[in-house]
């Protein structure tokens, strides 16, 4: 930014050179001085900006203007003289929240977002003490048909951050304002319940919808009632991007990994087994690996696409119906792993799998529907019963009265809970290829991979691409993460240009470490980036890195699988897809 | 535009009426931006805008459900039910409102036993009140389907209720 | 045929001639022909005027007098509340509210007899005297019709006639000039726009002609979304082809070659006689490639609204134009630099364009020579409410209030006393006895207020309540708010609570205190024009009627009983 560009203005008396192109809440953040803000979100890692300036609790007085302007879209000009503090400005903030109050259910003692949400924080920093302008209350029915999201519009204070990371970013095209005015709420199409849309249960609405208006379904009490039942056997696994995040629940700095003390926790909670789902995403390589290998030698589909996310595979049988055949057949990781805890582990441990109960604690909140799909649950009982995510279990820790800062550090169990690198690196954009490279590589060539990290598959731009040399092949890989950076790659594939034979996808902007079910990151795109970075470091502290090196995941297929990709794998280990309507 | 074959609906609505409408939409020279008046057609031909019709409209043009719905349900000269055979609208705009036009779709509401937006139980009628047709130097004004009636008194009311109703026995 | 330069222009306007040569006031040539013309304004079509033109026809025909007489359908006079209005030329008379059967009278005694139709001319409402002339008529005698002056004049679906009225050449001369000295040329003349905000109009086309992008819009806005205004839809029934024109020159200006024109689904008459001229317009090569050989190229299309007051904000326009929800998005940035598909676009209001073609043709010191120090040229208001001449009216910016109500408007309807007039619609504000004499121009309806915005004026009586206008004004723009911003979402409704509660007796006057305070804090705090506007009806009945209120909250009655629950005895007694 050279000289010329910089402008000069006044924010609350304090003279400040500024760039010419940034928003009066930016330069106000320079100042130190804060403004509120309820509607703006702006993740530029995750490409999401939302700027629809409704909420109107960001004003400011400007001097020489009429009415009042919001900070957050509003661009600085030379001379500007700005008061953000002015009784004026400061009433007609409180206004907006105090109107916002008038017209919402005043319930947070028992409300999900309860001390987690934007509203009710805003409430107590603006000093409101009473809702002066009373009046009707919309009336809405609560949205509970899906297995996933519930969609309470009672608590909707229309600042569209969902339909902006729905439409915009996920281009998955679910949610709309509806209808005008007071009566305005945002909903599907026709306004049906969410399970009959089209809806990924991606998640990414619920995780920055500032208030209640949407949440995850809450499975928790499910799970406790599982671990006072004297006759049930519960197991608990946890995906690879809880770990880097849980701790944010409870101030810990967020990308410190914290392991250990989730699993001391999950064992002084009586869980009867406490395994690692990077386990079953050693299984997934095992098996994707193979079908990759596969699919290459003998004609198959290329290129083949991951399908370790839910999302993305709802996604693709509404939007691209077409394509079926591209995606793996493999089911995904914490699916993989309920199956063989109900067949192998349940054999080996002679337990009827019907008193078995497989809870998978997930980043995800895709992951409560997937495992409620029929194909995955008609064989044995239910593969995976209960799926809670990182924020359900940070408060079951919580409800259990343990104090996760100081607990010690423990190991996950046996015989399923070795793991490698390579696992671990699945709950980040570009890790789950990364690892399959590895094996893949070692596989075709024979050779031993000396430098197991592909640097250039790693990093945040929403699209990337990498070739890489395995023995005389050039191996084209795409990755995405976003469903809108999907669309983008399946747009190529239909239309017959893509260069890939590999394409990794992941429904959330960053991959699972920014998943629906994680902590909120309340506007702060820095967290994502550090839990990504955290689990880099996780790899790096790994003897094994590489998921066909997994001794116990060798010692499974010996005893019981078979051969990778082999009949029994087959059918415990792959799915199938099928065309779904588009509303 | 590129002409997208998209099956009608199973449904009641005729099917001539989607084959129409999806040829309306391939003579188009685009459909991006069209949204509205490819609404207007579709509520020219089926009277309303069933959910059958959005869906219709949405996939044809390859655009969300959802933005359809939200567009009809934004613009107050859409509607998703069906009319009456007869539109009656009492001028609400400021010129008719302060020549006594609320009295009048008083009467109207009480007269036909229905409110604003809502059709008699025979299908005859549908009732709705709008800002300003533009015809105010005839304040009160009530239009029914297309044709206007200018300073209209309580007594007429009655009156022009059945004119259409005998219209219709005939 | 194509109208390719000047020349031919000048040619096809000759030929033209003789189709109005009767309706030219310079021309002295009387023979034995005649021209009736019939109103074909949407007011007037409602009270049958089609069928008075189907009877008129008839009886010329079966009296032989067909070829000497020539029915013209025209637009709006403006005197809509005496219509249908029928207008003889040359003889300049001017019969109102004639009914079908009319007809013969007309044919058999003015045309073939020679004497007027004395029932059918116009009586002075105050001396009950019946007036020949049309000019002589008061409603008439203040007006200066510019943005106007075709309407009631030329047939409307008749390029020829437009031509004839020296229609196009003002095209012609500003193809013949550079953009920037038309623009100049517009700036010149002080010219600002009708749709409300007052926004000098040369400038905005500098701007946006200024913009950076190679693609740029044009934008006619026919909303017309205030419930009592009409002046847009006269002129486009009226005279479309003035708008056609005025855009075109307007597209060469700011360098656009696609104009879209937005007009309200409710307007299906304008609708139609727009698409009749772009046709015509087509024909003669006046849209298309390479207008009047100047290289320059322009094509318009036709939006339909379909039902939203909002959406005649500027950028709820343009979110509508592309087939969205019709929210209005912050500003800046403009349209003039992020508009239509974000590409610089000029929005203008139609009476705004009405007054370019007149402008470029008689130069920016003619125009500027009329109205005030800062409004220029003349304002066309929509009549209405408790007042005698209901209709449209078009008089230089400057002219008093009195002078329109009572002069023009022929004072207040059955010799009711004069409470208020309302002007800018439901954003605007009422203006008492006291402030009649206020010259009307943007700054001055601003120092009083109230705003120009675009031309409604109701007219209210002492039988109106001035606490239940402004409830029907606020559940106007309760229904109307596209439901976007917190302050307009949630607290117009809470306003409109407030005035229900106050005109049914549940006030407190602490709510009253609430619901002031809360109107100030909604016109800060709201993202586009309307919200921000939202609570000036109640601002202003409370700055000049807060008697009205206290009575409704404290006496618990309603002065002029226009509020049903305050004017019954069994509320009386609740206050004793
Ligand atoms: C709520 C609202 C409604 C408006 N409605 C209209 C309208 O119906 N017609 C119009 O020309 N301008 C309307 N405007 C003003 C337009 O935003 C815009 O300023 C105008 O079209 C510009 O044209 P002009 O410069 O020629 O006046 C409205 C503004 C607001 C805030
Ligand atoms: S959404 Fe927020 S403000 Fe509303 S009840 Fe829940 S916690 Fe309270
Ligand atoms: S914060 Fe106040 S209202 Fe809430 S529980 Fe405590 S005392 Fe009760
Ligand atoms: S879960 Fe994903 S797909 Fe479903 S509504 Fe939310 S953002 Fe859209
Ligand atoms: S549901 Fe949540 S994110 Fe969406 S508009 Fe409402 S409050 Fe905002
Ligand atoms: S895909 Fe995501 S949720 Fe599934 S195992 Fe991997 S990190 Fe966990
Ligand atoms: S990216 Fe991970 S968290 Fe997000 S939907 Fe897919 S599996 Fe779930
Ligand atoms: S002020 Fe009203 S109309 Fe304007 S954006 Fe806000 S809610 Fe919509
Ligand atoms: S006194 Fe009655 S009639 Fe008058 S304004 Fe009040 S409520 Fe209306
Ligand atoms: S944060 Fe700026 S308007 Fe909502
Ligand atoms: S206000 Fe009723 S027609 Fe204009
Ligand atoms: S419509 Fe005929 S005079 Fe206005």
């Amino acid at each position: 930014m050279t000289k010329e560009n910089m402008i000069h203005i006044h924010i609350n008396h304090i003279p400040l050179e500024v760039r010419e192109d940034i928003t009066i809440l930016e330069a106000a953040h320079k100042a130190g001085v804060k403004i509120p803000t309820l509607c703006h979100l702006d993740l530029h890692d995750l490409k999401l900006a939302n700027k629809v300036a409704s909420c109107r609790v960001c004003t400011v007085e400007l001097i020489g203007k009429n009415s009042l302007v919001p900070a957050c879209v509003t661009k600085v000009s030379e001379g500007m003289v700005i008061h953000t503090n002015s009784i004026r400005a400061i009433k007609t903030r409180r206004m907006a929240i105090e109107l916002l109050l008038s017209n919402h259910p005043n319930e947070c003692f028992t409300c999900p977002k309860n001390l987690e949400c934007e509203l009710q924080s805003l409430a107590k920093e603006l000093g409101v003490r009473e809702i002066k302008w009373i009046g009707e209350r919309k009336k809405f029915e609560k949205d509970l048909s899906s297995d996933a999201i519930v969609k309470d519009p009672n608590k909707c204070i229309m600042c569209r951050r969902c339909e902006t990371m729905c439409n915009e970013v996920q281009t998955c095209g679910i949610l709309s304002a509806i209808g005008r005015g007071f009566k305005a709420f945002v909903g599907p199409a026709f306004d049906i319940p969410m399970a009959e849309s089209s809806c990924t249960y991606c998640g990414q609405c619920v995780s920055v919808c500032p208030t209640a208006a949407l949440t995850e379904v809450n499975h928790t009490d499910k799970v406790w009632e599982a671990l006072a039942d004297p006759n049930k056997h519960v197991v608990v696994q946890t995906a690879p991007a809880i770990r880097v995040a849980i701790g944010e629940l409870f101030g810990i700095d967020p990308g410190t990994i914290a392991t250990g003390k989730m699993v001391t926790a999950l064992k002084r909670m009586h869980f009867d087994a406490v395994f690692d789902t990077d386990f079953g995403a050693d299984l997934t390589i095992m098996e994707e690996a193979t079908e990759f290998i596969h699919r290459m030698e003998h004609g198959g589909t290329l290129p083949m696409l991951t399908s370790c996310c839910p999302a993305w595979v709802k996604f693709i049988e509404h939007q691209f119906p077409e394509l079926l055949d591209v995606p793996s057949t493999c089911r995904s990781p914490h699916i993989m792993f309920g199956t063989i805890v109900k067949t192998y582990y349940a054999q080996k441990y002679n337990l009827d799998p019907k008193n078995i109960v497989v809870v998978s604690v997930m980043p995800c909140i895709a992951k409560k529907a997937e495992a409620k799909r029929p194909e995955l649950t008609k064989d044995y009982n239910t593969d995976v019963d209960i799926v809670i995510t990182t924020r359900e279990l940070g408060a079951m820790i919580k409800e259990a009265g343990i104090d996760f800062k100081s607990l010690p550090d423990s190991e996950f169990d046996h015989p399923l809970g070795e793991t490698t690198g390579a696992s671990v690196i699945f709950g980040t954009t570009g890790g789950v290829i990364e690892a399959a490279m590895r094996t893949a590589y070692e596989w075709i060539t024979g050779e031993e991979l000396k430098e197991v990290e592909f640097t250039q598959l790693r990093g945040m731009e929403g699209i990337r691409e990498a070739t890489i040399k395995i023995k005389d092949q050039n191996v084209r890989i795409g990755i995405a993460h976003g469903l809108g950076n999907a669309r983008i790659i399946l747009e190529k594939i239909r239309d017959g240009k893509s260069p890939y034979d590999a394409i990794e996808i992941m429904a959330c902007p960053g991959g699972c470490i920014g998943g629906g079910g994680q902590p909120f990151h309340h506007g702060n795109d820095v967290i994502v980036k550090k839990r990504q970075q955290a689990l880099y470091e996780e790899d790096r502290n790994k003897k094994i890195r590489k998921s066909h090196e997994n001794a116990e995941v060798l010692k499974l297929y010996k005893e019981f699988l078979g051969q990778p990709y082999g009949e029994k794998a087959h059918r415990l280990l792959h799915t199938h897809y099928e065309k779904k309507d588009r509303i | 535009m590129p002409n997208v074959q998209i099956e009608p609906p199973h449904s009641d609505l005729p099917r001539e009426k989607f084959e129409q409408l999806s040829s309306y939409i391939d003579s188009l020279d685009t459909a991006r931006g069209a949204l509205i008046e490819i609404l207007h057609k579709a509520q020219d031909l089926f009277g309303y805008l069933p959910r059958d019709v959005q869906l219709f409209v949405a996939r044809k043009i390859g655009i969300p459900a959802a933005e359809v719905f939200g567009v009809v349900t934004f613009y107050s000269y859409f509607t998703t039910s069906p009319k009456g055979k007869h539109t009656i609208s009492v001028c609400m705009g400021t010129a008719c409102f302060v020549k006594g036009s609320d009295e009048i779709f008083q009467a109207f509401k009480e007269k036909l036993n229905i409110n604003s937006q809502e059709t008699t139980k025979d299908g005859l009628f549908t009732l709705n009140n709008v800002r300003c047709i533009g015809a105010c130097g005839l304040a009160p004004v009530v239009m029914v389907d297309e044709k206007v009636y200018g300073k209209v008194t309580l007594e007429d009311v009655e009156h022009i209720i059945n004119t259409y109703r005998k219209e219709d026995s005939i | 045929m194509k109208i390719d330069s000047i020349h031919t222009l000048e040619k096809l306007k000759e030929k033209s001639f003789k189709k109005v040569y009767l309706r030219n006031p310079n021309e002295a040539i009387y023979d034995d022909q005649k021209d009736i013309l019939v109103c074909g304004g949407t007011g007037c079509i409602a009270s049958d005027s089609n069928q008075l033109i189907k009877n008129l026809n008839l009886i010329l025909k079966a009296r032989g007098y067909d070829h000497k007489v020539n029915i013209i359908k025209t637009g709006c006079f403006g005197f809509c509340e005496q219509g249908p209005i029928v207008k003889i030329q040359p003889d300049n008379i001017f019969y109102v509210k004639v009914v079908p059967k009319d007809a013969k009278d007309i044919i058999d005694q003015h045309i073939i007899g020679g004497h007027q139709v004395e029932r059918l001319l116009y009586k002075n409402p105050t001396n009950e005297e019946r007036i020949h002339k049309h000019k002589d008529i008061p409603f008439y005698k203040k007006q200066l019709r510019i943005a106007l002056r075709n309407c009631g004049r030329v047939n409307p679906e008749d390029i020829y006639e437009y031509v004839a009225f020296s229609g196009y050449e003002a095209l012609g001369k500003a193809l013949a000039k550079s953009p920037e000295e038309v623009i100049d040329l517009i700036k010149k003349s002080g010219l600002r726009g009708r749709g409300g905000g007052g926004f000098p109009t040369g400038l905005k086309w500098q701007l946006t002609r200024e913009s950076e992008g190679d693609i740029k819009y044009i934008i006619c806005n026919a909303d017309e979304g205030d419930p009592g205004a009409f002046m847009d839809r006269s002129i486009l029934e009226g005279d479309p082809h003035s708008i056609i024109e005025a855009m075109i020159i307007g597209g060469y200006a700011i360098g656009a070659n696609h104009g879209i024109i937005y007009i309200r689904a409710e307007y299906p008459l304008a609708v139609e006689r727009l698409n009749i001229s772009i046709k015509q317009a087509r024909e003669l090569g006046l849209l298309g490639e390479n207008i009047f050989n100047s290289n320059f190229n322009f094509e318009i299309n036709i939006k339909y609204g379909a039902g939203a007051f909002v959406c005649g904000e500027e950028t709820a326009l343009i979110n509508s134009v592309e087939g969205r929800r019709g929210e209005p998005s912050n500003k800046p940035p403009y349209p003039a630099q992020e508009g239509y598909w974000s590409r610089p676009t000029c929005v203008n209001n139609v009476e705004t364009f009405a007054n370019i073609p007149p402008i470029i043709l008689n130069g920016p010191d003619w125009f500027s020579s009329i109205g005030t120090k800062e409004s220029k040229g003349t304002k066309v208001f929509a009549l209405a409410g408790k007042i005698n001449n209901i209709g449209l009216v078009e008089v230089p910016m400057g002219t008093t209030l009195r002078e329109i109500i009572y002069d023009v408007g022929g004072g207040i309807h059955k010799g009711h006393k004069f409470k208020a007039v309302q002007t800018g619609g439901p954003s605007g504000g009422v203006i008492t006895e006291k402030d009649l004499d206020t010259p009307i121009d943007y700054e001055h309806l601003a120092e009083i207020g109230s705003m120009m915005g675009s031309g409604g004026m109701i007219v209210m009586d002492e039988t109106n309540c001035m606490v239940n206008i402004s409830k029907f004004y606020m559940e106007f723009i309760m229904d109307e708010s596209c439901g976007r911003c917190t302050p307009c979402r949630v607290g117009t409704k809470r306003m409109h609570e407030y005035l229900q509660k106050i005109t049914n007796g549940e006030a407190t006057m602490e709510n009253l205190d609430n619901l002031e305070q809360l109107a100030y804090m909604i016109k800060d705090g709201s993202l586009c024009g309307l919200g921000q506007t939202a609570p000036n009806p109640i601002l202003s009945t409370l700055k000049y009627f807060s008697d009205e209120y206290i009575s409704h909250i404290k006496d618990k009655v309603c002065p002029t009983k226009e509020c049903k629950e305050l004017s019954t005895p069994k509320n009386r007694e609740v206050q004793i």
